[in-house]
């Protein structure tokens, strides 16, 4: 049995795991999920409409005239109503969101479907979507299989020497993100040593791998592995340890190949390992944000996770409405890359029952 | 560095003899952008504090710290050192208190000019101009027998003969970073191209026409002549590939040029450094850049008492003919007494050419933040000048619906 299995669950009694888990649930209760609801809620008002003066304006270049908010009559429209104008889910499917209008226009009027997939990925919601699904299906698998591959070997060299690797190994993890998206980010500067050295050996002055779309949706993701695979490093170095050593012993007596041990003994045995491994990355992956901040990638690559963060402090007016919408639909989002995961989960859960 | 904590040494205690404000209490917590001036600035008010409490914050992200802050009631902070984009989220949230009475009691030595007033009621006191005009090198366009540019056709023109005869490969730079100095480089050269960002009258938008697609057409000649990275370049980091030599001819704050012209770097470029009013663009004769200021405002959710002791410290420092004198080459202030160096130029001849101030609209904001991401794959060549055009005002409008402006 895994280091997991349901088996050990079921033997803390109800009651038990009630009185256990009650600090955790409130807590939960409290910071995760009052808020969420209060996004939720956020998510289906408008501001009120404005209500403008023309006034005249002077500094000291001039006088003009020019329209003001009238912050009477704005102040009379927000004491009756301080949520805002409700507007159902209409910021869910204005052309910053979902863009159903929009979709169905591009649909109508495009000629061939390339025509149409363009004019719908040049949507912000949609180029953010796109690029954060593709930064997690590339960087999940990697770092799944990134962070085996080095558990393995350092689970087989010398102990002596196992301590200092295995710190060096979780290094990019200790390392603060914005940090180590910076430190790369210098490097990668057309003048910094991995940039200057590429255009070297390129023969081209004008490649520069942060002014391209591809390059720099490839440096992330680079970056993106780089830095989650300690995790999974660690977790699955852990695992290795509770591998039982008789079937290992057995299969090298019987002439297996360590190929053939990692597949049918070790594999299976940490497979509840990698599960819990896969869910906690693609959680991860799927609310990106920091490498685009560290990269200034902004023009290039913008994630859903960035688009709420654009919303509440690039504009001089802070979009509520817009954030609340994308954060509820990122919630929606995670839930439905997780699902077949958590259904397997659940079903082998019942069977084990 | 030094040099700076020299002059602010000089003048704590230069002029404590005479700084005496008299104020008895009260408590001062000021929010300011972080550059030499306005550190110069607040230091002087400072002086004249009193037995007031007092206390500053010097932030580069003060635009994303200010409305949040100033709503909590009291309010985090009494003053907020504002701009004339940065004062309309102010302005829109009702945060910020007329100060008309307190000009009448304490404000002896401001100057008219000075005063913002919104609907006859004062709103802020200016202290300071800035703008973004021309930078060139000296040697290397007199090496070449270039004359300094005038429009932005001969920007363009210059960088492409420094280009040719291989002295630098991208002789021209100006903070292209995608965001709101995009954004910024797009409204000056807009507006030199005589644009008005919506129809008179209404927040509809008006830059999906001829002189959007001229303005993102120079944007992306000038760009095309740029360090390749300059998407993530702001005005700092132009500033370094200025001082690095990378560089001939540069669009950069007038704010700015005190760092660039100090004894820091090679001097060699610091002395072909040289400054030159802002170009035109399209034949235009108003300069393809917008006039700032920076004044002061007072919160409004915070004591009396509060606003009379901030207004009366900062209002010595609006009013300092010797803060001004010493101080000559960080700003171009519009305190009296203030004599114009040669680090003023830029922002002297935007004036006398008739450049026109960043607009100062309660929906500019939302444009502003829509240009910002969406000219960006125009410049990367994905798209034409007119799509990018039509997706700036479509997300725009989207914004400003949700905002109730339309």
């Amino acid at each position: 049995m895994g280091i997991n299995s349901p088996l050990t669950q079921n033997l803390m009694p109800n009651k038990t795991f009630f009185w256990f888990f009650l600090p955790t649930g409130l807590a939960m209760i409290l910071f995760i999920g009052l808020p969420i609801i209060s996004t939720g809620i956020q998510s289906f008002y408008a501001q009120h409409d404005q209500v403008v003066k023309e006034v005249k304006k002077c500094d000291p270049f001039g006088c003009t005239v020019s329209i003001v908010v009238d912050n009477e009559e704005t102040t009379k429209l927000r004491e009756a109503k301080p949520l805002g104008k409700f507007n159902g889910f209409g910021t869910y499917v204005d052309r910053n969101h979902l863009a159903i209008d929009e979709i169905k226009k591009f649909w109508n009027e495009t000629e061939n479907f390339g025509a149409f997939v363009d004019q719908v990925t040049n949507l912000p919601f949609y180029k953010a979507l796109i690029f954060t699904l593709t930064y997690c299906l590339f960087v999940t698998p990697n770092v799944l299989l990134l962070g085996f591959i080095i558990a393995l070997s350092l689970n087989a060299v010398a102990r002596k020497i196992r301590g200092p690797l295995i710190f060096g190994t979780i290094l990019p993890m200790i390392v603060t993100p914005l940090v180590g998206s910076l430190v790369l980010f210098w490097m990668i500067d057309s003048q910094g040593i991995i940039g200057a050295n590429i255009q070297n050996l390129m023969n081209d002055p004008y490649l520069s791998l942060k002014s391209s779309k591809t390059l720099t949706w490839i440096t992330i993701i680079i970056y993106g592995i780089w830095h989650h695979s300690p995790f999974a490093f660690v977790v699955f170095y852990a695992a290795l340890q509770t591998v039982p050593q008789e079937p290992v012993e057995a299969a090298i007596i019987d002439g297996a190949s360590r190929f053939q041990r990692i597949k049918h003994i070790v594999l299976p045995h940490i497979y509840p390992v990698v599960t819990f491994v896969a869910l906690i990355s693609l959680m991860d992956n799927f609310r990106v944000f920091e490498p685009i901040i560290g990269f200034s990638a902004e023009g290039s690559a913008q994630s859903l996770s960035w688009l709420i963060y654009d919303n509440l402090v690039n504009e001089e007016v802070i979009l509520f409405g817009s954030a609340a919408a994308t954060s509820m639909m990122t919630i929606v989002g995670i839930a439905i890359l997780l699902a077949p995961v958590l259904i397997r989960t659940w079903k082998e859960f019942k069977t084990a029952r | 560095m030094r040099k700076i904590l020299v002059t602010l040494l000089f003048l704590l205690f230069g002029t404590s003899a005479f700084a005496d404000c008299n104020i008895k209490s009260g408590s001062i917590n000021i929010l300011a952008n972080d550059f030499p001036a306005l550190r110069t600035f607040v230091e002087t008010s400072k002086q004249c504090k009193g037995s007031a409490d007092f206390k500053v914050t010097h932030s580069s992200e003060h635009n994303k710290i200010a409305v949040p802050a100033l709503t909590a009631n009291p309010s985090e902070f009494s003053a907020r050192i504002a701009a004339n984009s940065s004062i309309v989220p102010l302005m829109n949230q009702d945060l910020i208190r007329p100060l008309d009475d307190l000009v009448k009691k304490y404000g002896k030595g401001i100057q008219d000019s000075q005063l913002i007033t919104i609907d006859g009621k004062v709103m802020a006191v200016a202290f300071m101009a800035n703008t973004q005009h021309l930078y060139y090198r000296e040697d290397v366009l007199k090496d070449l027998g270039i004359a300094v540019p005038k429009t932005y056709e001969e920007v363009v023109a210059a960088s492409e003969k420094i280009r040719a005869s291989g002295k630098m490969q991208y002789p021209y730079a100006a903070a292209y970073k995608a965001g709101w100095n995009l954004a910024e480089e797009f409204v000056n050269m807009f507006i030199g191209h005589g644009g008005e960002f919506f129809k008179a009258g209404g927040a509809q938008p008006n830059i999906n026409n001829a002189k959007g697609v001229a303005t993102l057409n120079m944007l992306k000649k000038l760009s095309e002549l740029s360090n390749p990275d300059y998407l993530t370049h702001d005005s700092e980091a132009i500033k370094v590939e200025w001082e690095s030599g990378n560089v001939a001819l540069m669009t950069l704050w007038a704010s700015r040029s005190g760092t660039l012209l100090d004894d820091e770097g090679d001097p060699k470029i610091t002395k072909a450094t040289k400054l030159t009013g802002p170009a035109t663009v399209g034949g235009g004769n108003i300069p393809a850049a917008t006039l700032w200021w920076d004044g002061f405002t007072l919160a409004k959710n915070r004591s009396d008492a509060d606003a009379e002791a901030t207004f009366r410290a900062l209002a010595h420092a609006a009013s300092n003919k010797k803060m001004v004198a010493d101080a000559a080459d960080q700003a171009v202030w519009l305190v009296e007494g203030f004599v114009p160096g040669p680090k003023s130029i830029g922002v002297i001849e935007a004036v006398k050419m008739g450049a026109k101030p960043y607009p100062m609209l309660p929906q500019m904001g939302l444009m502003h933040g829509a240009l910002g991401s969406e000219i960006v794959e125009f410049l990367q060549g994905k798209e034409s000048a007119e799509q990018a055009l039509k997706d700036v005002e479509a997300a725009y409008i989207s914004k400003a619906k949700e905002q109730g402006f339309l």
